[in-house]
């Protein structure tokens, strides 16, 4: 139960820090890109 | 005093409905909710605004004209085969966020394609317990969450250092269904521009569907990527379930349970999307969500002395 418990605020700290660290490094906006232009290949063109 | 707040919402509609009409409330509520850019829909135009970085806990294309948010499995493919990035470190945070807090719940509650096909299975024909050859199977959803989504996307370039969504393009029925069919219904230059990849994916959505009405859910046990994720994530995350000792294993829950889950004994198997069935199923009420804070514990305690 406490290993679980260590398990899940380990991996809480370390999304944390991966989605701080993807922020600040801008991944933010090419997400924001693609998602505004329509996506050919979700569509089915390719 | 204590029971003044339970009164209150139980005087609340929502609260009174019991089970699987309260599941398809939420999932319905949620579809709706994160695709209400309902004139998209009209022009084939897509949401522009910067709601649209953030990306959703289910399955729901960023390329569908009523989406307000991204698709975690396509952003995570867009971020690591653009040109500045090899890893998603955002979005991958942000999946391994919610499914810490809710693990496949998300799949059973607030995924838009887990409710077409939970609709499609209720239609009233012979349904199909388990599909020859269900155990393997079901491990497709991780090769195709490693190949599909994580490595090959990155790893097979371009001469610029662009990489395909190779899911989304080959494989996602979700993309098919909310982006693909009312675009190309609302525009006709994506008409004009249609080829065999759509039409492989159209057939590969048909038969999904298809198949949803006789299996449950073939998508989400076979092929999901975000399923592949959440899965795991159900033995830690905070929304899980627990079976008392009161349990007589009668199988009542086994007999109800979709999924095929070995619920007695795996009450937090990483197949389980925590549809509730089973809960409604037991007799003797034995499965129930674990409690998460001091407080609940203390009663849960306190109901079992």
């Amino acid at each position: 139960m406490k290993r679980r418990g260590l398990i899940w605020w380990v991996l809480f700290l370390f999304s944390c820090c991966m989605l701080c660290y993807g922020l600040l490094r801008g991944e933010a906006a090419v997400v924001l890109q693609k998602a505004t232009a329509l996506c050919l290949e979700c569509v089915g063109i390719g | 005093m204590p029971g003044m707040r339970g009164d209150w919402l139980m005087k609340k509609k929502f609260f009174r409905w019991r089970g699987q009409s309260r599941r398809l409330l939420v999932q319905i509520g949620s579809a709706l909710l994160t695709n209400s850019h309902f004139s998209g829909f009209a022009r084939g135009t897509l949401y522009q605004g910067s709601l649209k970085r953030i990306c959703l806990p289910g399955l729901n294309c960023y390329s569908c004209p009523g989406a307000l948010g991204s698709c975690p499995i396509g952003a995570l493919q867009a971020v690591a085969s653009s040109v500045s990035f090899d890893v998603a470190y955002y979005v991958a945070g942000l999946i391994l966020l919610f499914g810490l807090l809710l693990g496949r719940a998300i799949c059973g509650w607030f995924c838009p394609f887990g409710l077409v096909q939970d609709l499609l299975w209720r239609l009233p024909v012979p349904k199909l317990h388990r599909m020859p050859g269900d155990r393997l199977l079901r491990l497709l959803k991780y090769a195709v969450l490693f190949l599909l989504v994580l490595v090959l996307p990155a790893a097979l370039t371009n001469a610029v250092g662009m990489g395909e969504p190779l899911f989304c393009k080959w494989i996602c029925p979700s993309g098919t269904l909310f982006a693909g069919l009312p675009v190309v219904a609302a525009d006709g230059n994506i008409r004009a521009a249609l080829g065999g990849l759509f039409r492989w994916k159209l057939i590969l959505l048909l038969g999904l569907l298809l198949l949803a009405t006789v299996v449950h859910r073939p998508f989400c046990k076979y092929l999901c990527p975000l399923g592949a994720i959440y899965g795991p994530l159900n033995q830690i995350s905070l929304f899980r379930y627990q079976v008392a000792e009161s349990c007589t294993h009668c199988g009542g829950c086994r007999a109800v349970c979709p999924m095929q889950v070995e619920m007695p004994q795996k009450p937090n198997s990483s197949e389980c999307i925590r549809c509730g069935r089973c809960r409604e199923a037991c007799p003797q009420q034995a499965i129930t969500p674990e409690p998460i804070c001091r407080r609940e514990k203390r009663k849960q305690a306190c109901r079992d002395a």
